[in-house]
């Protein structure tokens, strides 16, 4: 009896979570696009609907680890793009495509130790050095290739990007669901999750728990160097092309996914659970709102606008919420005094 | 030591240390490269830092009470061209009433932000974020039917003018109305940060929000006034791009922000709230501005290097800055404790003897 009662309570507060609001967005968006065309809910439209935003995801899913330890990573979207011109610049210059694409990722390795040591053992605000890394790195790329584009990539490179490899799955999604089940052990069932959160919440307390919050720092920043340059060579791989400009400007979107999956921009909570359903409604509206064509610069604003209800509207619901609660106590303090005030009326009758 | 303690602040070394590495980097480029030292330089840069330096107020003053506002280049582009647009169909509108448009239109986009987060609570770096997308949204459905753009040719005469009006000129250095604008805009705002009781109340709050609440102060209205001044002259910003470069594109005043927050930033305001000057922001701008230049007319490397070389000033400014600023304050309150003792030492000796 009582542990039916506890089920249904615990059901009860996962359909008030944030996850339950996007769960539910996220469904009538999805029953929205399908009334709209009966072709959207196909396995090949939904594959299509991620393969255009695969990058993104991915990088997505690293930026969730380093919000909740209470960093932020501005530079991702340079990351990217410093990986795409190395490996462009490279094949340009003749050397072996392999080669290239070690180097990128090299380098990805190395923009985010460069972040990380200066954030975790420099102790410096990670906006600020990501910030300026993001300029940096972004002045790299443009020192690497300047104005031109560079569109001679080998064969197997396009492919990787824009063949299907495994099955309908272009290898994208494929290491998108890979680092998807590997972020979700980690970060939710791994001592280094915990850390992550702990750290999060406190970093001082943290430390005096004996966790090796300058380690797990620098860790989260060199993977995502290292996520972001694989995600800049599989967008080089999907355009068949790169530019100095590439992915500029991706950041502000991965961030919006995340914060918008209910992870605190502060630190300590979030779920990867969370920031999955914020990429399948951000996905489905997206795409819902190119079926009504809307532009693609008035679907960021929508997005924006969405960003900040998700945290305004729960904020002014729990404001409300206090504001009953003290009403309905003051008038309970008030009936009950009113009650002592009668009985003492009756006592001094007496 | 101890004369130096009396009569400089700590924040005020930070400063000279600026203007310092400022008066280096105009020498060393001048023996580097040939006709540096002339009125076209003067011009070049002068202009070129005094958009910059507006923004970077509005950012020094959000940043000064713990915020960010991500949004400030997306003001200034739909100021711009709001401003823009106007002016092409309204030719009689002068630059006065102009200027105060397009800081009405500001206001109104910095009180959105203000509402949004001292009263909605919601994290800054979040409302702003979102508020961008939205404004720059704004920009493309505004410009939508001049087909998205602003031309020079279309404005009044005076506005296609603004930008050479010269206040004096001192043989070949020529000082110009908007670098004039700019540097007024920098005092007023450092007179207020230093004398009004709302510029104390600001470094109050960024230092210590709770301390701040426990003492009364209407936090949520600071910081929504911070916006309000903030978009204010992040309009001021969008007046000034405009009669800058005339034409307009939809992505105007694109990357602002963060360049807004580099000049504050080298200019030693510190993001987390509590520090930071009007004057350091702008001598951080002035930085930024003079490299930027120099760098694009040194043949010796390519034009590209610009950003690279930026983000690394950035970085080493804020990594000298928390490894000595926190030193020179402790050297300075040591300093100031001497003084005391030795102040109430004196008294007790030309105490008379009971």
């Amino acid at each position: 009896m009582l542990s039916t009662r506890l089920a249904s309570l615990r059901r009860m507060q996962f359909l008030r979570s944030w996850e339950a609001i996007l769960f539910v967005l996220f469904l009538i968006t999805l029953f929205y696009n399908s009334a709209r065309a009966p072709a959207y809910l196909t396995v090949e439209n939904q594959i299509n609907v991620f393969y255009l935003y695969a990058e993104k995801i991915i990088v997505a899913l690293i930026m969730t680890f380093i919000i909740i330890n209470g960093e932020i990573d501005l530079s991702v979207s340079s990351v990217m793009g410093l990986a795409a011109g190395i490996l462009g610049r490279m094949i340009e210059l003749g050397y072996p495509g392999e080669l290239a694409l070690a180097a990128a990722l090299i380098t990805g390795l190395l923009c985010g130790l460069w972040n990380g040591l200066w954030i975790a053992y420099g102790r410096l605000s990670s906006l600020i050095v990501t910030l300026a890394g993001m300029i940096m790195f972004r002045g790299l790329v443009w020192v690497l290739v300047e104005d031109r584009s560079i569109t001679t990539f080998p064969d197997w490179i396009n492919n990787m990007g824009q063949r299907p490899i495994l099955g309908p799955f272009p290898l994208s999604l494929l290491i998108f669901f890979f680092l998807l089940v590997i972020a979700y052990i980690v970060l939710q069932h791994s001592a280094f999750g915990r850390y992550v959160y702990v750290i999060g919440n406190n970093r001082e307390v943290a430390r005096f728990s004996g966790v090796k919050v300058e380690a797990v720092k620098l860790v989260l920043f060199i993977a995502s160097g290292l996520i972001s340059a694989l995600a800049g060579v599989l967008y080089t791989a999907r355009l068949g092309a790169m530019r100095a400009s590439t992915a500029e400007g991706f950041e502000l979107e991965i961030i919006t996914m995340v914060l918008l999956g209910g992870v605190n921009i502060f630190g300590g909570s979030g779920t990867l659970l969370g920031v999955l359903l914020s990429i399948l409604l951000i996905l489905n509206l997206r795409n819902g709102m190119s079926l009504s064509n809307i532009t693609l610069q008035q679907q960021t604003g929508v997005i924006g606008a969405l960003l900040i209800f998700s945290v305004l509207v729960p904020n002014l619901a729990n404001r409300v919420r206090a504001e009953l609660n003290r009403r309905r106590f003051a008038r309970l303090a008030a009936e009950r005094a009113a009650l002592a005030e009668r009985k003492e009326v009756k006592a001094e009758t007496k | 030591m101890k004369f130096i303690t009396r009569i400089l602040r700590p924040e005020q070394v930070r400063e000279l240390v600026t203007l310092f590495l400022i008066v280096i980097i105009v020498l060393g480029f001048g023996t580097l490269l040939k006709d540096y030292y002339t009125g076209r330089t003067f011009v070049r840069v002068s202009t070129s830092i005094a958009i910059i330096a507006v923004v970077a107020m509005a950012q020094t003053l959000v940043a000064i009470t713990r915020n960010i506002d991500l949004s400030l280049g997306a003001i200034v582009g739909f100021c711009a061209f709001f401003l823009g647009v106007q002016l092409s169909y309204h030719h009689e509108i002068g630059p006065v009433p102009a200027a105060l448009i397009a800081i009405a239109v500001g206001t109104a986009m910095g009180m959105i932000n203000g509402l949004i987060i001292a009263y909605g609570r919601v994290p800054a770096i979040i409302t702003t974020i979102g508020t961008m997308a939205i404004y720059r949204t704004a920009i493309v459905l505004y410009s939508a039917p001049e087909g998205g753009i602003v031309s020079a040719h279309r404005l009044p005469m005076w506005a296609r003018q603004f930008a050479s009006w010269s206040i004096f000129k001192v043989g070949d250095l020529d000082f110009r109305v908007m670098v004039g604008i700019a540097i007024a805009v920098v005092i007023l705002i450092q007179l207020m940060l230093t004398y009004l009781p709302y510029g104390r109340r600001l470094y109050a709050i960024g230092s210590n929000p709770e301390a701040a609440r426990i003492a009364g102060f209407p936090a949520q209205r600071i910081v929504f006034i911070a916006y309000l001044i903030g978009g204010a002259l992040a309009g001021l910003g969008g007046y000034l791009f405009l009669l800058q470069y005339g034409n307009l594109m939809v992505l105007a005043g694109v990357g602002l922000e963060f360049d807004a927050v580099a000049a504050a930033v080298v200019g030693g305001v510190n993001i987390f709230g509590g520090t930071g000057t009007a004057i350091g922001a702008f001598l951080g701008a002035t930085l930024i501005g003079t490299l930027d230049y120099s760098l694009r007319r040194w043949p010796a490397i390519s034009e590209f290097w610009r950003n690279a070389i930026l983000g690394l000033l950035i970085l080493l400014a804020v990594a000298t800055d928390s490894a000595i600023m926190a030193r020179l304050r402790s050297i300075w309150a040591r300093a100031a404790a001497a003084r005391t003792a030795e102040m109430a030492e004196a008294k007790a000796r030309s105490m008379p003897q009971a």
